[in-house]
């Protein structure tokens, strides 16, 4: 398609059952209650002559150009503020409004440069396009006297200029800072002829303001005043292409917005029902890692790991793994052989890794990262509710009342929809946090939680308990939800359980830290407030109780009947943009695709006879098992798809221990990630721009994902494991994803219904699709649980083996931060840096005190494990006892001290919990030396320049 | 007390009202003389507002500063009425005598349009100045 701007209807579509039906320009059109006079006539293709008015935003009424004769009406009124009403009649077209119109459009163009040939919005200026229809020919005003054409550019941020003198003060810009993304970094200084849109205060700019980079000002203005600097640099896009972001589980969907083979920008898509035409600034605009220098593109192969790498073939380097996969499998048969498919990547490209596994290495060792994250979310969910994913859409957020966070930092980790939420906080829904830090929501402008519960890392078992406990016993329970919908014996059980003593606030305060009287009314909030939506992520599945908190969560959404309608349910914020899918695709040793175990006769002879091969029916082992088998020489070949096991996964020394041991690690990435370091063969990988195929998100909504460019390595990620399965004779012919997907359908009951052509049409379906639900589910368990009736399960909270003492004082948990992602891999390589160029160390002021601690000092940071070091940040976001850290950057290493233990049920790492010390440090520890000489030497090419000693 | 201290007094002491902001702007304005940047950012933090957001409304209104301004201010009043009045031709005296020293503040209408040309010192009102009375009024404020 050529390049369109997104249709724009001038004011938001309003939810109203009642119809109103108006005549506009001799026209009738009829449109719900509420809607105005500027939408009714855009969605009859009539437009009127708009600035400050867009359809994302309230309306304004500030520019004076969508003015319109109304029969019966004094005057002229604004269309975008005027409600249509029944039996309206509006003219849009009168000569008497030309004329105030042409009048209104002279004043804004006598203080506007008339610079149109060369300016970056050239042909794609809303200014420009009204001034056009409005038919301006000359300005009376002459261009003399006073004007803001001076006006010096702010640079300062790294991927958009603001250039007030092109500025039309319509306020577009500060109304989506306040209203689509809710931080109300942007003002109008001054008044009157001096107003200008300002960013904070008088002496900041836009980098020094409270702005978060999402983009959403850049998109509003009707003008080049906020432009992104890509457009400066490349000029207008001449098409776009609508895909779905690769970095968080939100995914967003965006236009891709290209010049040949170039991507000049990505632009939110309004359209997109998990963004709802928002964005943050990973999507929006760190995407400058797709070209980056350090991007591989070129298979490599060496014997070992001591050598630099050799850039061969595609053949070679194919013929060379499946010479070592053939060997190995011999010697020491089909278990010795694994992979991990990527959260990253496609469900195709997952669903045939998995397949290259199971039916091509002849073995179930396949796991993938969502074992370091959501497994207990798998786990928990399908034991209590039968379905291994998140209950609603996000759109369900705008019909809550009370939003309770548990171990999540929406605003950090999945901005787009910690926006949606903060507008639905905005409305009055009422908000509990459960988090040891004071993480943005608890109190930023305009958002304040009801009740802040800072628990001790660890004990989130203890609190939920705490809160059933006040639930059950103060009468507050559901029963007629629970009779009619969950097990009635099992839930007396647990009543039981929850009721007793042990459970009550008051004796769990000792282990909680958190006063007994705000868990009371925190949960009585929960249970009366009105429709009770939970929303958690790593902070709840990554500890050594992980599924038991998921449970627990499930237990009190039951209980307080929170489920199977819209505005309440249970909410995993996934974290990866395919985790939600890799998990579906039988990315698990013990689960075919759909979920279904390995040990179920019935699913392998299915796919046995769909793939023509025989399927082990024990299950595999998990990551950690193939580390610890690698170690003990049982483990020898291991084929790694986008991701990076060893910054990403716990215990650092352990891994590169266990990727050690191994005879053969294939890496197939963009970069010489970490765990390359230990690989004997490197295949490129592509960007999600250069790939056709599907990412399902948190809300289990399959998108497509479109290529808009050639893959740089010359293919596609799908292709490359087609190509390794084919060096191992398994001779398979996908010639499109879409032929992958149909082979998911055929195999899937859950998504039967799926196909390339009815995403192409539909843009997206949430699962299950199939006889039952034809046209998806957003939200499940409606009329009935997945698993029959709900399943209560006791939760005992037993305390983690991490415990602290002398020697490790404080606890340790960690996290993300809103401009980096995961690892850094992509956002480490793009100007994101600029938030966020080191991890740091958050310390609350009195433990830095006790230890000598000044803001900014280089730390050590020790546990049982191993050691690091790093600067610290003293802030009292965290408790005293408590500190924090992030780990996207590799010479950090915060995995170096995190420690082994892990969920009971799905061996997720307990990464939000590790006793340490800390102390003044001068310098690297021994490990982040020896680490980054081992780096440095193992990066090298043959061929290429050494770098200087 | 610290500037800080006494800012978290003030905010403290309007902070249940409804529209808390107005009010704390004014009495920061009236102890300190300004509500500089330091001021907005912890105003800011107090109420949950962005620091931007206040800095929008002290930047509005004229009563407000950002930084402090020692020179009295007399504000002559230059609308419809006081101009047909004759306000014009004392502007120049009225500058001449306000030199460095005094701050001159135009206004649109002090209320007293039957009586102009007007000016106002504080919260006084002084109506039918000439060149004279104007001047001396600057003089001596």
């Amino acid at each position: 398609m050529g390049y369109e701007r997104q249709k724009d209807f001038g004011t938001p579509r309003v939810k109203s059952e009642k119809h109103v039906t108006l005549t506009i320009d001799g026209r009738a059109v009829t449109v719900p209650e509420g809607t105005t006079v500027m939408r009714a006539a855009s969605e009859i293709g009539s437009s009127i002559p708009k600035l400050c008015a867009t359809d994302n935003l309230k309306q304004f009424g500030s520019c004076r150009l969508c003015l319109v004769e109304i029969e019966g009406a004094r005057g002229t009124p604004a269309s975008c503020t005027t409600p249509a009403a029944e039996g309206m009649v509006v003219k849009t077209q009168t000569p008497r409004l030309d004329k105030l119109r042409k009048g209104v459009m002279e004043l804004y163009i006598s203080d506007h440069p008339l610079d149109c040939l060369t300016c970056s919005a050239n042909n794609d200026c809303e200014l420009q396009d009204q001034a056009a229809a409005v038919g301006l020919r000359d300005v009376r005003y002459g261009y003399e006297g006073a004007n803001h054409l001076a006006e010096p550019t702010d640079h300062s941020n790294p991927y958009f200029d603001f250039d007030p003198s092109k500025c039309i003060v319509c306020s577009r810009c500060v109304r989506a800072c306040d209203e689509v993304q809710g931080t109300f970094a942007l003002t109008i200084d001054g008044r009157g002829f001096g107003s200008e849109v300002s960013a904070g205060q008088t002496l900041d700019n836009f980098m020094s303001s409270e702005c978060v980079s999402c983009g959403a000002c850049v998109q509003a203005c009707p003008t080049a005043t906020l432009q992104e600097k890509s457009v400066k640099k490349i000029g207008k896009p001449e098409r776009a292409v609508v895909t779905t972001c690769a970095y968080c589980g939100v995914g967003c969907t965006f236009r891709a917005e290209m010049r040949g083979e170039q991507l000049v920008r990505m632009v939110p898509y309004k359209d997109g029902k998990a963004n709802r035409g928002h964005s943050c600034v990973k999507g929006r605009f760190a995407w400058g890692y797709a070209n980056h220098q350090d991007r591989i593109t070129r298979p490599m192969v060496r014997d070992n790991i001591d050598q630099p790498w050799r850039e061969v073939s595609w053949e070679e380097a194919l013929s060379f793994s499946a010479n070592k996969l053939n060997q190995i499998k011999r010697d020491h048969g089909a278990r010795a052989l694994g992979g991990i498919t990527s959260s990253r990547c496609t469900n195709e490209e997952t669903f045939l890794v998995q397949k290259l596994i199971r039916g091509g290495f002849g073995s179930n060792n396949v796991d993938t990262c969502a074992r370091v994250c959501h497994s207990p979310t798998g786990y928990g969910l399908k034991t209590t509710f039968g379905t291994s994913a998140g209950t609603q859409d996000f759109d369900s957020v705008e019909d809550s009342d009370v939003i309770l966070v548990i171990g999540a930092n929406p605003t950090d980790g999945h901005p787009v929809f910690g926006s949606r939420m903060k507008q639905r906080l905005r409305q009055g829904a009422k908000l509990i946090v459960i988090d040891p830090r004071r993480i943005d929501l608890v109190k930023s402008p305009h958002i304040k939680a009801a009740h802040h519960l800072p628990l001790q890392p660890g004990t989130n078992v203890a609190l939920l308990t705490a809160m059933a406990h006040v639930i059950v016993s103060e009468g507050l329970a559901d029963e007629e939800f629970i009779r009619t919908r969950c097990d009635w014996d099992e839930y007396q059980d647990w009543a039981r359980f929850v009721s007793q003593d042990k459970n009550s606030p008051e004796v769990l305060e000792g282990v909680t830290r958190v006063p007994a009287q705000s868990v009371r009314e925190a949960a009585r909030l929960y249970a009366t407030g009105g429709n009770g939506a939970i929303y958690y992520g790593l902070g709840v599945t990554e500890h050594s109780q992980g599924s038991s908190t998921v449970m627990a969560i499930a237990n009190l959404a039951m209980v307080t009947g929170n489920i199977g309608r819209k505005g309440v349910g249970v909410n995993p914020l996934r974290g990866q943009n395919n985790v939600q899918g890799a998990c579906d695709m039988g990315s698990f040793p013990h689960e075919l695709p759909g979920y279904r175990h390995i040990s179920d006769a019935d699913t392998r002879a299915l796919f046995e006879k769909d793939w023509g091969v025989t399927l082990d029916p024990d299950p595999g082992f998990r990551i950690n098992n193939m580390l610890d088998a690698a170690v003990d020489g049982e483990f020898r070949a291991i084929y790694i798809q986008g991701e990076d096991i060893l910054q990403s996964d716990p215990n650092t020394q352990h891994v590169a221990a266990g990727l050690e041991a191994m005879e053969l690690v294939i890496v197939h990435d963009l970069f010489l990630n970490e765990t390359a370091n230990y690989a004997h063969v490197f295949l490129p990988g592509s960007t999600f721009l250069e790939k056709n195929g599907t990412f399902t998100n948190a809300e289990r909504r399959i998108q497509p994902v479109r290529k808009v460019m050639e893959p740089a390595n010359g293919m596609e990620d799908w292709e490359v494991t087609q190509a390794l399965a084919n060096a191992l004779g398994l001779g398979w012919s996908y010639t499109h994803p879409s032929e992958i997907l149909d082979e998911i359908a055929r195999l899937t009951p859950s998504f039967a219904g799926v196909s390339w052509d009815r995403l192409e049409r539909e843009d997206s379906l949430q699962w299950p699709v199939n006889e039952e639900f034809p046209d998806g589910a957003p939200v499940m368990h409606v009329d009935g649980f997945v698993r029959g009736k709900g399943k209560f399960v006791v939760t005992d909270y037993v305390p983690t083996d991490e415990k602290t003492g002398p020697r490790f004082p404080l606890l340790l948990t960690t996290g993300r931060i809103l401009s980096q992602y995961n690892v850094g891999a992509q956002t480490r390589r793009t100007a994101n840096v600029e938030w966020h160029p080191e991890d740091l160390l958050e310390m609350h002021p009195s433990d830095a005190e006790n230890r000598g601690l000044n803001d900014g000092d280089w730390t050590t940071l020790k546990s049982r494990t191993g050691e690091t070091t790093l600067r610290v940040k003293v802030t009292d976001r965290v408790a005293p006892g408590v500190v924090y850290t992030t780990f996207h950057h590799p010479a950090t290493q915060a995995n170096v001290v995190t420690t082994d233990f892990s969920d009971w049920a799905t061996n997720c790492p307990e990464y939000k919990v590790t006793a340490v010390q800390v102390m003044p440090s001068n310098g690297p520890s021994d490990w982040q030396e020896e680490y980054t000489d081992l780096s440095q030497k193992s990066r090298r090419i043959a061929g290429e320049m050494e770098p200087a000693e | 007390m610290s500037k800080e201290q006494r800012l978290s007094e003030i905010i403290a002491e309007h902070q249940s009202r409804e529209g808390p902001l107005m009010p704390i702007l004014h009495d920061v304005q009236a102890e300190f003389g300004c509500v500089d940047a330091d001021s907005e950012r912890i105003i800011a933090a107090g109420l949950n507002l962005s620091r931007a957001e206040v800095h929008g409304v002290v930047s509005f209104y004229h009563d407000f500063h950002g930084e402090p301004d020692a020179r009295p201010v007399v504000q002559i009043c230059r609308a419809e009425a006081c101009k047909s009045r004759g306000v014009e031709a004392l502007i120049a005296d009225a500058e001449a005598a306000a030199g460095t020293r005094v701050k001159l503040a135009t206004v649109y209408c002090l209320g007293l349009c039957s009586v102009g040309p007007n000016a106002r010192i504080g919260d006084d009102l002084h109506a039918r100045l000439d060149s004279d009375r104007l001047k001396k009024l600057i003089e001596t404020v």
